[in-house]
Parts: C-alpha cells; structure tokens; sequence
C-alpha cells in the first residue's frame, strides 16, 4: 500500500527525462506534453536520517526553477520515509540553547513546504502493514520538534493529535488515511512488466491525486468544540497525568499554538525541545533506544543454517506463546501438545479482533502449526521446570534428532550446564528464558553455557530476532541475570510487607517510580511459592546475600501472622523504602557485569527494563548508576547495610565506580 | 518439441507453403479445405488419443443473456437453467431418457435450489431416474461442468452429458445478520415462554443490518474490479487501451448479432413477459463517450470504468456432449470435439485474473499445439484491462523468466483470431453459464469461419484460470 500526503493537487504526466545528482538525494524529473513539470525526488535515506542541508537545496532548486510545476518525494527504500532527526546529533549539545537551534532550521523547512506555492506530494511506500505513522518522540522523552506540534493538531484534530504525540499510538495507513493524515491510499501493483517494488514507485508518479478532505460530522463537530475555550481547558487538562515531563510541556506547547498563533507555537515548541532534550529522563530513554538497537543485532554472526522448523514438547502457556510467535514469523512449528495449538489460536484471533490480521491471514499463519511431535531443526522445549524432567525431555530427543539439531531449552531457574551434563551433544544446547506472556513481552534472555559453540547461539539468536524480539545474551550462572536481579528486589519487598508496610502503600510507592505494577501486586502475580521456590535456589547459590529469611504464603494472610518484623525507623521512611528496592536490585545487576554473567551495561539496561519492567525514565540500572552518580547510591547501599547487614553490601564495581568519579556505565 | 516441428515450415516460402498444405491436407479431413481458405497446417493433424474415446459436442444453446435487472428479474435462477434445457431439447431433439447425467454450474447460489442442476432437470422433463449435480468454480463454473462430463465419458461411465451453467444476478441471497440469524435458530430451539423471552430480550436493532454476498475476494478482501485496475497498470495497459478494446468487443458482438452469427441463442418466453430474443447489453459506444466515465474501482486515477468491464448479467446455457460412437450412433452431426483441458492457479491478489496466460501454453503443450496452430481464439473478458494484462503477459518475455518459468514468451494471440464474435464485455457474463458460451462460440465459429482447432480460456475468481482445445468436427 502506498500513502499520499498531499499538499496540492496533480494531474498526469509522462516521463522524458531523468536527472540524478551526487549526495544522498537523487532528482527525478519528468515532465509532460502540456509542459506542465514536475520533479520526482528520490530521497535517499542515509541510516534513516536525512541532510537537511542537501533537502533545502534541492526544494529551492525547485522553487526557483520555472519549469517546474510540483514535486513528489518518495523515499526509495520501500516501507520508509523520513523517519526523523539523528538523535546522536543531540547527545552532542551541552545546553538547552544549542538544542533549541536544531528544531528551528527545520521549522522553517517544513513551514516553508506547507506554504509552498507550488504543490509537494509526498508518497510513502508501506511493507505490509509494517509501515506505521506515529509522533514517537514521546518514547525519548521529547516532542515532535519540526513543527509537528503546531501542524499535526491542525490535521486530524486536537484530540487525535494528543493521543499521538502523548502516546506514541502508531497508525497503520488505513487508519492515518482515516483521521485524515494522509489523502490517498495507492494500493502496490503486482508483478508486471517490471519487478513490482520497481514499477510501483512508476506508477506513483503518474497516479492522480485529490488532496480535497471532508471532515465528517465528527470531525466538524470536533472542531467547532475547540473552538469554545472551556472545551479546549478540558482536553488540556485530561490528558497532565504521569511521571514524565514530556507530555505536560507537549500539551503546554500544543496549548500555544491554538491559543498565542503558530508562531508563538514555534518559539514555544523549540524550546521545550531544548529543555526536554536536556533532562535525564530523556537522557535514560535514549541511552535505552541505543541499546534496544544493539540487542536487535545478531552479535554472534549468521548461523550457518537457516532453521525453518521448530518443534516445542511440552508447552502449557510458555509452549504456546513461543509458537504462536513463531508461526507468526512464517515458522513451520510443531506442538507436542495437540490441545495447546487452540491457545495459540486465540492469541492469533484476538490479532485479528484487533484488526491486525485478516480472518484469511490468520488462518495461513495457523497452517504453519501442527500439533504433533517428530523433531525438527530446532527443538524447543518448554516442559515444566524439573531438571530430572528435563533430562528425560533432552536425552529422549537426543536420541531421535541428527546431530545438528539444536537444542533449546526454555527455563527460568534452571542452570543450563546443568541441564545440558546429560548430553552427548552440549555444543548444540542453549537456554532461553522468554518473558511471559510470550507473545506481548519484547525480552528474551539467551543463556550460553561454558560449551555452548558459537553457531548455536547464532542460529538461536537469528530465530528469536525472527519471532520479534530484543535478545540478550548472558552467561550460565543461578538465575541467570533477570531473575538474580528480581529475587533480592523480591526479598526485600516481602520485608519490607513484615515490617508492616500496608501493600496498597507500597504498591503506590513503587508505581511512582515508574514501575508499571506495584512490587506488592507483582509478587502476588509471580505467586509466593514460586518467589520461594527461586530464593531458595538461589540462597542456596549465594549464601548470606540472599537472605534465609522465610516467607510467608500471600500478603493477605501474611499479617495475621507471626511473621512480622519490627520496622527500623532510620531506613523506613517512603523514600528510603523505594531506594531499599531500587539499590538492592542494581547492586546485583552491577555484581552479574562483574562477575561476567553480562558481556555489557547495555544488555544488563535493555534486560532489566524490557524484561522486569525496570522504570524506563531512570533508563536501566546501569544507566541509573550513570545518571544518579554512583557515591549516593553506595551511600545508601551502606546506610542499609548498617540496619540489615550483607545484603546491602555495594559490590566491588559499584565501589571502584565511587572511588574514580568519571567512570560510567555507559560512556 | 513442438516449436522444432513449427520452424520449417514457417521458414518455407509461400508458394511452397501451399504445396505443403495440398499434399497433406487430402489425407485428413478433406471438405473442410475447401470453406477454409486461410487455413495454416497444423502440427498435429487431429488431437485424437488411442484408446481414449472420443468426446463431442453435439449441440449447445443459451438464453440470451441481459443485463440484471431487467426482463429476467422476476425469474428464479432454476426457471433460467430449465429454458436453456428445454430450448436444448428443441435444438438437439435428444431423447429425455438418453441423457446420462446432468451438470450444472452456478456461482451466487440461491439457497432454496442449492442443487440447482437437479430442479432445472426435473422442470425441465428429464426423467427423474437421470442424476443431476451442480458445481462452482467462480467464472469458470461451466467449463468445470463441461470438463467433468467429459472425464465421465471418457472414462466410460456415461455415454451422454448435458452441461450447463446458470446465474441469476437479478437476485441474489442477501441474509439477516450472523447475529440476528442464531437469535432465530436459538429461538426455534426454546422449549418454554420463560426461555423464549429472555432470548428476544437479547434483540438489539443493530442484529437487523443486512449480510450482502461478498464482492471480494474472501483470501484478499480486494474487489475483482480493483485488482483488475492493478493488474492494468502493473502492465502499463492505458485507459484508452481498454476503452478501445472495450469498443471492439461491442462492435463485433453487434455485427455478429446482426448477421445472425449467434446462433447458439434461443428465444425464451419469460413468464408473464415477451419472448427475449437476442442479447440486449450489446451496446456500442463511442471513444469520446467512454472517455467521460470515471472510474469504477480505483478513485480517482484508476482506468478500469464501467464501459471496459463486463456487466452483471442473468443467463443460462446448456450443452449436449456424448461419446462420438454414441452421437454417429443416433444419427448426430457433433459439431466439434472437446480435447486436451488444464485448470491452473495462482497468487489471488497480483494475479488473480492471470489465468489464461498460465493456462494457455501449458495446454498447448500438452496437446502438442502451438499457437500458430489456432485458428479462433475465445477468451473471457472479465475487463478489458485483463484481456489486455494477459496479451501483455503473453507478449513479454521478461515475465515468461520470471513468473511462468518459462525460457521464452508465450506470444500473443493474433488479433485477427480473437473474439470475432464479441465477449463477455459485449455479450455479458453469467459467472455460471459463460463457459459453455465460449464452447459454444470456438465451435461455431469453426464451423462458419474454418479452422480446425479452437482455444478456449478464462480466468476465475481465487486466482484460477482454464483453458480448452476445441477441434472442428470434420464436416
């Protein structure tokens, strides 16, 4: 499908010429019969960025020219536009005043577009439904900085606009098509005279286009609304909840334009982008989109196979959301459990309730399932967590597959050398540890064990990149990195409920740091016994750190009995409770770097904020080492260590990270 | 192979090509020479397979097909399909009790007469000891029937078929909502008041909003029309392309009603209404007038328009088709032999209406024919866009490597050959009954024009295509 956005109007022409110049942009012009010219600019996307030095020179060249009546921007990589500024050209200004400098250049462009006398299309060429419209600047902690704040309300409406620069919302095209982001739909032609992508972009230059819109009744009524000012006070106010700083200065800025005019707008908008830029919020976010770019990455090379089949024994809701994930990606999958595929059917059905899919599209990727067990390129296994189970699940398999088969196995407190001991074959065994439920949480954890070769974890990787997800990579050890980094955050919010702390208070604190759920309601969620079940495991791995301490069977029950503890007033109070949480868990982060169970800072961010729901505005527990300076943290970690003993002592990284101020995490 | 055989004799000069054809032609079929003064030699001097019988069609009629809505409206698509049956019992004076078996084809199927076959039949006086059954394959629902008589005679399991096909697109089902429709079978279920009323007390008004038959594609959800309109541009075909072609189809489907070349048609006395005799959507236009339309599907740059695409259309067709030994038998001149079939598919989105280009040469081949070899092409028209999407497929050798396997292109259909009589765009499209129509045209135009072997080919809804040789019956 192809979009159109459109800025004037069209009519046809045929081709007589092509131009093409140096630089990233390339000049298409072709021109008609009627002389009516126009331009085709092929805009070349470098790393998703474009020059904007270069885009000036090119639209005034159109400008000036005479001969030239419009102009069409397509991007020539299909399924791309624009996607927006570098934001590495932000980690290189100091203050807020040299940030505000770089949305302005661009305010003027864009401005300069929409006033353009001469009409300018622009054709966005979709992959799918991959190609989605959005306002994401939100996620990095800033705002739509070209002008977006001032022109996007304008298009589909104050309340449309605030949903997606507040949000983040993605729209495929048929909806932005519906809320009147983009004019026109171009359906993508099929294969022809030409290769299809080829003759597609062609075609989109000779197609005409109506840029008129009518707003329908809903959209008038809309906008007379805003045009009473208790209304517009309203929607203001509706939408200023939340931690970050981001959506009150969007909604300040948004505010300006519709009240002070758009050039109000502008100024305001610049220099919220400045301000915003520079805060830690923003800081953190960025430091996480970095690094969700490198765990995208296949670090261990191209597998020497391309796996296409999967097999999954033993599944329950794990089996399940793995399959349903991969049949998605066009992976022959087989389920040892014929009752489970209607779970993944469901998974897929609500898609479609959803109108991500087709009844019809759901129908083929459920084809690629089969409820059945003979082994296949890879085997997952996701039978229940019992090593001597496993065992049998490893050995029987081994016994059936040839030697290439890899074998993976999906557990959370497991050891894997432990698990792999039993094979004739450890090279080709490998942990994963999928975050449930499988199909929605982003993160897997990869485990390699001493032995595991380096193609396996290759081939590993590349499936789980496949099904979608941020991948890190970690080493064998007791709870490999997200679960040792849950449990002692665990343990303490079990004290923390001892020593009498009512759980809908903690569940307030905990949330006003940033944390989706309350640590009360997420240990009620994991369920005690199996939070028992780990600390037990891993106090018997790390001793005194972990506590000994027993647990009790549920919070609602729980202080009935005698369990309860004396609170120590010195380290009681709400903010010292949160940071009791918050050090516990990135001490031990910063022990799993230490000891080596992570390879970087980066991975250990990406894990813990993709995987545990770590708060994203501090970034990860690295990042917030970084951002919060190492010495206050240790600080802490000793006033505690004072009242609780062992628990709380700093490891020795965090330590050396006090005594050298400019050493940080993430340079 | 085949192409080998051709090159010689292309190569030969002309007075030698004649030479040629008068020292070979006396020793097959001889009288057709003589009506058939263009005739090229063949590769293949009959299409005969030893020990497999020979399958002929005997005679084939049609009602005439008008556009929907009008002098058909009030009709059921059974009363359609019944006066194709009797008007063929008229032309062919064919024993009621002969007749084997009976197919039908049918796409939009009205539910009170889902075996639509078998209530024609019945209405139509077969005797009730002769077995009907209808079939559905989109657009080429008919050309399944045909093929699946053909496969009963040729295997020996009948002797005598009447194949048809027939849709009424006056009327179609149109269905209370899924909704509404369990609160109406949960009703028929209750037992008690009790029961009864909590179940209306779940009635919503929204449960009243209507359930239309599908007009797209079901894998898809594209309409034909917008996929054709694709299927142009991906092709380059332009808007005046089409509107030409378009023209060229009503003008010869005009001159051929006016010479009476259709003969295929009987009249048929609608109840109630006058006797319709001859085909009323043939309806030459201008250039100038087509130009005006918009566009149908793709607005507002599309160039698939209401004028180059075929119209919704009511009309039935039957066809008589024995075992040749069976039709010498009982006195019958066949008028031609029904040969080599392939039904092929493929992508329903960017090829949905790609299927004469897939089916042509691989029956072909499978004949041992080349194109040269044909002398009437009769292809549905769907939409001039298509037809000429599938010329320019045919015609490019660059799709032929990519997308058919193919080493070279499958060359173009002369023109000349193609469609004389008009098509589907003029003549109208049953979904059910235009198999048998394009059957029926190669054969007759055969007959009137000579030749020997006829190419039939149409393409389908789902992405699938077929494609028949026709061989004249020697005279």
């Amino acid at each position: 499908m192809v979009t159109y956005r459109a800025i004037g109007s069209l009519s046809r022409f045929s081709a007589f010429r092509i131009l093409r110049s140096q630089g990233y942009i390339r000049r298409n012009f072709t021109g008609s019969f009627a002389l009516l010219t126009r331009t085709h600019i092929n805009y070349g996307v470098k790393g998703d960025v474009i020059l904007h030095s270069e885009f000036t020179e090119v639209m005034n060249e159109i400008w000036a020219s005479d001969q030239i009546r419009s102009a069409i921007l397509i991007s020539p990589k299909p399924g791309c536009f624009i996607v927006g500024a570098d934001i590495n050209i932000l980690a290189t200004c100091k203050t807020p005043q040299e940030v505000t400098q770089i949305p302005q250049e661009a305010q003027r462009t864009s401005e300069k577009l929409e006033k353009s006398i001469k009409p300018v299309v622009t054709a966005i060429t979709t992959k799918d439904r991959k190609t989605v419209f959005g306002a994401p600047e939100v996620l990095l902690g800033i705002l739509p900085g070209a002008g977006g704040t001032q022109r996007l309300p304008k298009m589909v409406g104050v309340p449309a606009a605030f949903d997606m620069m507040l949000t983040a919302r993605n729209m495929r095209a048929d909806r932005a098509k519906k809320m009147g982001l983009v004019d026109q739909l171009v359906v993508s032609l099929g294969p022809g005279l030409k290769l299809p992508e080829e003759w597609t972009i062609k075609y989109l230059e000779e197609v005409k286009i109506s840029p008129k819109r009518n707003k329908g009744l809903v959209g008038k009524l809309t906008a007379y609304a805003m045009t009473i000012p208790f209304v517009r006070q309203q929607i203001y106010k509706k939408r200023t909840k939340g931690l970050y700083p981001t959506p009150l200065k969007i909604i300040d800025v948004v505010k300006t334009g519709i009240e002070q005019g758009s050039d109000a707008g502008y100024l305001s908008e610049s220099q919220k982008f400045g301000e915003l830029a520079m805060t830690k919020e923003s800081k953190a976010l960025m430091g996480l989109y970095h690094g969700q770019v490198l765990c995208k990455k296949n670090t261990s090379g191209a597998p020497q196979k391309d796996v296409k089949h999967l097999a999954i024994p033993g599944a329950g809701m794990m089996g399940a959301g793995i399959a349903q994930v991969s049949v998605d990606k066009g992976r022959k999958t087989i389920l040892k459990d014929a009752t489970l595929t209607g779970l993944v059917f469901k998974g897929l059905n609500d898609k479609v309730e959803k109108k991500a899919l087709t009844s019809f599209e759901r129908d083929s990727i459920f084809s690629n399932l089969t409820g059945k067990l003979d082994y296949q390129d890879m085997v997952m296994d996701a039978v229940f967590e019992d090593l001597s189970f496993k065992h049998r699940v490893l050995k029987g398999v081994e016994a059936v597959i040839p030697d290439h088969y890899v074998f993976a196995s999906n557990t959370s407190p497991l050891p894997i050398s432990e698990i792999a001991a039993v094979s004739k074959r450890p090279e080709k065994v490998i942990g994963r540890h999928y975050f449930s439920p499988a199909d929605k949480m982003q993160l897997l954890e990869m485990i390699t064990t001493e032995k595991t070769s380096k193609d396996t974890s290759a081939s590993t990787v590349a499936i789980g990149l496949k099904q979608g997800k941020v991948i890190i990579v970690v080493k064998d050890g007791p709870g490999f990195y997200t679960t040792r980094c849950l449990a002692p955050m665990m343990s303490e919010v079990i004290r923390i409920l001892q020593e009498g702390v009512d759980p809908k208070k903690l569940d307030s604190l905990t949330t006003s740091l940033g944390l989706p759920v309350g640590a009360a309601t997420l240990v009620d969620e994991v369920g005690v016994d199996v939070a028992k079940h780990v600390a037990k495991d891993l106090g018997k791995a790390f001793g005194e750190r972990f506590g000994g301490r027993k647990s009790g069977e549920g919070f609602s029950i729980y202080q009935e009995t005698s369990l309860k503890m004396p609170p120590k007033s010195e380290v009681s109070s709400d903010e010292d409770i949160q940071f009791r949480l918050l050090t516990r868990f990135v001490n031990e982060a910063v022990t799993c770097l230490q000891e080596g169970i992570l390879a970087t800072p980066a991975e250990g961010d990406i894990g813990a904020v993709f995987g545990l729901s770590f708060p994203p505005c501090l970034g990860g527990p690295f990042c917030f080492v970084d951002l919060y300076e190492a010495q206050k943290i240790v600080d802490r970690l000793k006033k505690h260590e004072a009242a609780y003993g062992k628990e709380f002592t700093p490891s020795q990284l965090l330590a050396d990270h006090t005594n050298s101020p400019n050493k940080k995490f993430h340079q | 192979m085949t192409t080998i055989l051709t090159y010689p004799f292309k190569n030969l000069p002309t007075a030698s090509k004649w030479a040629l054809r008068f020292s070979i032609r006396p020793l097959s079929c001889s009288s057709q020479l003589r009506a058939a003064p263009a005739v090229q030699t063949k590769t293949k001097k009959t299409l005969a397979k030893p020990n497999i019988r020979n399958v002929v069609v005997v005679d084939g009629v049609r009602t005439p097909f008008l556009l929907s809505g009008t002098s058909y409206k009030d009709l059921m698509p059974h009363d359609l399909a019944r006066a194709a049956l009797t008007g063929l019992l008229h032309r062919t004076s064919v024993p009621k009790e002969v007749v084997d078996y009976i197919i039908f084809g049918t796409v939009i199927q009205e539910v009170k007469t889902s075996n639509v076959a078998r209530e024609a039949a019945l209405g139509a006086g077969f005797s009730d000891k002769t077995p009907a059954h209808t079939v559905t394959m989109a657009c080429i629902s008919a050309n399944q029937a045909m093929t699946t008589g053909v496969g009963l005679i040729a295997s020996g399991q009948c002797d005598v078929i009447v194949a048809g096909g027939v849709e009424l697109m006056s009327d179609v089902p149109i269905r209370h909502s899924r909704k509404m429709r369990k609160l109406m079978l949960d009703l028929n279920k209750a037992k008690s008041m009790g029961q009864r009323l909590s179940l209306i007390s779940k009635f919503r008004f929204n449960f009243l909003a209507p359930e239309l038959p599908a007009v797209s594609e079901f894998s898809t959800s594209e309409t034909m029309g917008h996929s054709a309109d694709r299927l142009a541009a991906a092709f380059a075909v332009s808007r005046l392309e089409q509107d030409e072609y378009a023209l060229r189809s009503h003008s010869l489907a005009k001159k051929a009603q006016d010479e009476g070349l259709l003969s295929d048609v009987v009249p048929f006395k609608v109840p109630g209404k006058d006797t319709v005799t001859k085909d009323n959507g043939i309806r030459p236009s201008s250039l100038e007038q087509m130009a005006k339309l918009k566009p149908a599907f793709i607005k507002p740059y599309g160039t698939v328009t209401a004028a180059n695409s075929s119209f919704l259309t009511d009309g039935a067709s039957a066809m008589l088709i024995m075992a040749e030994e069976k039709a010498l038998a009982m006195g019958y001149k066949p008028k031609a032999y029904l040969r080599d079939f392939m039904y092929v598919s493929q992508d329903p989105k960017d090829q949905l209406l790609l299927g004469p280009t897939y089916a042509t040469p691989k029956v072909l081949e499978k004949a041992g024919l080349t194109m040269n070899d044909i002398d009437a092409f009769e292809f549905h028209e769907a939409f001039s866009g298509q037809i000429l999407a599938n010329f320019k497929a045919m015609d490019s050798d660059w799709f032929a490597e990519n997308y058919m396997g193919r080493k070279t292109k499958v060359g173009l259909p002369p023109l000349e050959k193609f469609n004389n009589w008009g098509g589907s765009l003029s003549l109208g499209h049953p979904f059910g009954a235009t198999g048998c129509r394009l059957v029926m045209a190669a054969a007759n135009r055969l007959q009137k024009e000579g030749g020997q072997y006829g190419l039939v080919a149409a393409c389908a809804a789902g992405g699938q295509g077929h494609a028949m040789i026709v061989e004249a019956y020697p005279k």
